[in-house]
């Protein structure tokens, strides 16, 4: 298994860890519902440097990200970034992924999930017929999130760069916590508002950079965060979670991402998707909130009144701020409707279900 | 981790307090801890007598789910009526409070098939 800069830190701490993309991860330190609610109300630290870091750079760099991803990234200028995603040849979804523009046209970081960080290379890597200078970074940089309504201002006393009024989708590079080169941006998982650090893996970097955080952080409420509830966090706002909600079969239309789905540029499979928008897609990705008393669970059948299948459940979980079972779900476009009802087969046993609006939490 | 003396356990992370012909059930320490967050227990096998290793119910947690097997052959005749309410009394004190049934014991006898505390610990690494 792979390490993070910040593996023998979870362990010390006493988190329960697992095995997640393979890299050794922790997934809980206190509770679940905890967690969460430390996130939702004050601030949490998650270690995501297993996500992976791509550098592409040249002239062709530009061209070849618009022509692999489906969001339009000559709108991006230095210091902003985009969520974004790249499709196969069907129109699946290859990865989602961010795209950071560090000098407009010349050089971009691309983040992409753990788990696709080979796939990713090997399909940017076959698309690159222009000589892009391509960097796997991936195990050179570590990335916390600091996340909740409280992070930025817990954090600011740490660099002289203006991270309070950094806009969603921005971010700036500079000195942080005495270390170098450091990207400090608005964007993470949880909905919760807060930043994401990069950093270089190198010396004391990682040490220095959490020690710091937390020295400033722990009296005031900050508390390390698991990926367990990482994952409630991000299911109450809807956010997509590659390998759950959307994969290589499951189209950006289908999966409710139009809105990074850009026809006014090329890109892989764009005649595909631009029929399913004219003509309309047989199913779509929604919001289920369980009725009857249970909790809806990744690859758990949807059925109507009269049994027959209609979909399947992608994520699902009992949602810590709701206090109610909630899931996201692909099912049949009859059902799409907000208040259409289903059943989530549980166990062999048909549990009623309604369909609502993304996201649960506002 | 707890692995209190004088109950007798499973493979699957399942406690029992014998007492006579009648056993207490819980789920240990470590199960608790593995599963996270309890949201509800769910008995789906009150007043049946069942086989040994049937499920008699099920552990929703945040992130998993889990079955109850029953240890020994027996029958289910109480519910835990707190854990409705409750359900975080097995996260808390699974030992105690965070009991799930009560079992009437088809074979008193069946009991000595099962772990004692230096069985069980030996068999989660404690």
């Amino acid at each position: 298994m792979k390490q993070t800069p910040f593996t023998d830190k979870h362990i010390a701490l006493g988190a329960k860890m697992a095995e997640f993309a393979g890299y050794n991860m922790p997934i809980s330190y206190t509770s679940i519902n905890e967690e969460h609610q430390t996130v939702r109300q004050n601030a949490g630290v998650f270690d995501v440097s297993h996500m992976g870091e791509f550098l592409l750079k040249g002239p062709a760099a530009l061209d070849l990200i618009q022509r692999v991803t489906t969001n339009d990234a000559s709108k991006l200028s230095p210091g902003k970034a985009q969520y974004s995603c790249m499709t196969n040849e069907q129109g699946g979804i290859v990865d989602d992924l961010l795209i950071y523009c560090i000098e407009a046209g010349n050089l971009y970081m691309l983040v992409v999930n753990a788990s696709n960080i080979e796939k990713d290379w090997n399909w940017i890597s076959k698309h690159n017929t222009e000589g892009v200078e391509m960097e796997n970074i991936s195990d050179k940089t570590g990335l916390l999130a600091v996340q909740g309504p409280h992070a930025v201002a817990m954090l600011q006393p740490l660099t002289d760069m203006d991270i309070s009024n950094l806009k969603y989708y921005t971010f700036v590079k500079g000195m942080f916590a005495g270390v170098d080169d450091v990207l400090v941006s608005a964007t993470g998982y949880t909905g919760s508002g807060g930043v994401e650090i990069y950093f270089k893996d190198k010396n004391d970097n990682a040490e220095r950079i959490w020690s710091e955080i937390f020295r400033l952080g722990t009296p005031q409420g900050l508390k390390p965060i698991g990926l367990a509830a990482r994952d409630t966090l991000r299911l109450e706002k809807g956010f997509a979670l590659y390998g759950n909600d959307i994969d290589d079969t499951t189209s950006p239309l289908e999966a409710g991402l139009s809105w990074i789905t850009k026809f006014s540029k090329d890109f892989t499979a764009r005649s595909i998707l631009e029929t399913q928008k004219a003509d309309g897609v047989g199913r779509k990705l929604v919001g289920i909130e369980m009725q009857d008393k249970g909790i809806p669970r990744h690859g758990y059948r949807l059925q109507n009144a009269a049994g027959e299948d209609v979909g399947y459940i992608t994520s699902g979980t009992q949602s810590p701020s709701l206090s109610k079972a909630i899931g996201m779900a692909y099912v049949a476009k009859e059902f799409t409707t907000p208040g259409s009802e289903v059943f989530v087969v549980v166990r062999d046993k048909p549990l009623k279900a309604q369909v609502v609006k993304i996201p649960f939490l506002a | 981790m707890q692995v209190p003396e004088a109950l007798k356990y499973t493979k699957d992370h399942e406690w029992l307090r014998i007492e006579g012909d009648m056993a207490t059930v819980g789920i240990t320490d470590f199960a608790q801890h593995e599963l996270g967050d309890i949201v509800y227990v769910e008995i789906s096998a009150l007043g049946k007598e069942l086989q040994e290793g049937e499920v008699f119910g099920t552990v929703e947690a945040v992130k998993t789910v889990s079955d109850l097997y029953l240890p020994v052959k027996g029958t289910v005749t109480e519910v835990n009526p707190d854990l409705e309410g409750n359900p975080e009394f097995v996260n808390q004190d699974p030992y105690g409070k965070g009991w799930m049934v009560k079992m009437k014991l088809s074979n008193p006898e069946d009991v000595a098939q099962l772990m004692d505390t230096a069985a069980y610990s030996i068999h989660v690494g404690a």
